[in-house]
């Protein structure tokens, strides 16, 4: 899922501080799994930007709301329901839940209450950390199913790099090194010998350097 | 000029329920403070932070919480949890320029009625010397 954190507040009091009517929207998809920017944290967000507002002597009026997700246009369709009835939108969606808004909703003034961070995972309860980059070609039947581009710190595609001490990752000490990690599970799975292989040339232009991606399904779409 | 605070006091139904007793004179004898209102809670786990900022929203100057000790909670971790909670109000408040202390946790026995006491006399005092809420 996407993993966020919430943005510090005087960065978010600041965005609105001048605002009359605040929507506090909240997503009930990624962002509830991690606990950033569900119905849960939207109510104590309304409940600090009030609580900041006063401080400040500005008086407001700080509402909360969800949507199922803010990434699909027949959710953010919701939203009209709240018509007229606030001049800002402070969404606790990931980025693409404020872009989506943005796209489909030309009049409304929409603000961000979180900090996008990864495509992640929780192993523990309340732990989450990045799995992949989203590169757009995927490369985990080379590398035993650990991903070498999000995981390890240069994305090196025939690691390791020389720099991992006690299969740590040479930029934290807490960090595993994926490449150990790598050639010790594909050593569980006997599968070693598939690393003395270099790895085929990647195509880069699926990740970040071909600018926006987009994807289409003839079936899917009507 | 005398300040008297509003102070707002969410507590578990474990750790109170002496102080309750005898429909809550034990506890006027025992110079329990008259402004320190208080929610009995089946367990303080039940505590969501909202309760606490809709305290200061409705216009308290200090609000804390009192349950079970941290390893002997009546319901295993509830405590625990509610500490969690108190410390991520104490952060956002730190967050607002606001004194962190406004909120507290303590970890009390059950029925231990001067420590309970003791618990609200802190917290008055405390906050007294604080002032009033900026939220006001
Ligand atoms: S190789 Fe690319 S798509 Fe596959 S897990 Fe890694 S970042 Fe994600
Ligand atoms: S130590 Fe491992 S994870 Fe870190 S940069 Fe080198 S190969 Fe990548």
């Amino acid at each position: 899922m996407i993993v966020a954190e919430r943005k510090p507040l005087a960065e978010i009091i600041e965005m609105v501080q001048d605002c009359k009517k605040i929507l506090v929207l909240a997503c009930r998809g990624c962002v509830t799994v991690c606990s950033a920017g569900g119905e849960r944290e939207a109510e104590i967000l309304a409940s600090l930007i009030r609580l900041g507002l006063k401080k400040a002597g500005k008086n407001a009026e700080v509402f909360d709301a969800s949507l199922v997700r803010q990434c699909d246009k027949e959710y953010i369709d919701a939203i009209d329901q709240f018509k007229g009835q606030y001049d800002a939108i402070v969404s606790t969606a990931c980025g693409v839940g404020v872009n989506f808004i943005a796209n489909l909703r030309p009049e409304d003034n929409v603000f961000p209450a979180l900090n996008t961070t990864f495509f992640g995972g929780s192993a523990e309860q309340g732990i989450w950390s990045e799995q992949c980059a989203g590169c757009g070609d995927c490369v985990l039947h080379f590398t035993g199913g650990l991903c070498p581009v999000a995981r390890c710190a240069k994305s090196l595609m025939n690691g390791p790099c020389g720099g991992s001490v006690d299969g740590r990752c040479e930029i934290h000490p807490e960090v595993d090194c994926v490449w150990q990690m790598i050639y010790d599970r594909m050593g569980n799975l006997q599968r070693q010998e598939e690393l003395t292989a270099s790895a085929p040339m990647r195509d880069w232009s699926t990740s970040r350097h071909g600018g926006p991606r987009k994807q289409v399904r003839e079936d899917l779409t009507v | 000029m005398s300040f008297t605070p509003d102070i707002r006091l969410f507590s578990c139904h474990y750790t109170s329920q002496q102080s309750c007793a005898d429909e809550g004179r034990e506890l006027q004898q025992l110079n329990f403070p008259e402004n320190v209102k208080m929610t009995r809670v089946v367990c303080t786990g039940k505590i969501e932070e909202t309760t606490l900022l809709k305290a200061f929203e409705e216009g308290a100057d200090g609000v804390y919480v009192v349950g079970c000790p941290a390893d002997g909670c009546h319901n295993v971790k509830g405590s625990q949890r509610a500490a969690k909670r108190v410390e991520a109000v104490r952060s956002s408040l730190g967050e607002l320029g606001v004194e962190q202390d406004r909120a507290k946790m303590f970890f009390l026995p059950r029925g231990l009625h001067p420590e309970f006491v003791g618990a609200a006399r802190e917290m008055n005092e405390l906050v007294t010397e604080l002032g009033p809420s900026p939220f006001g």
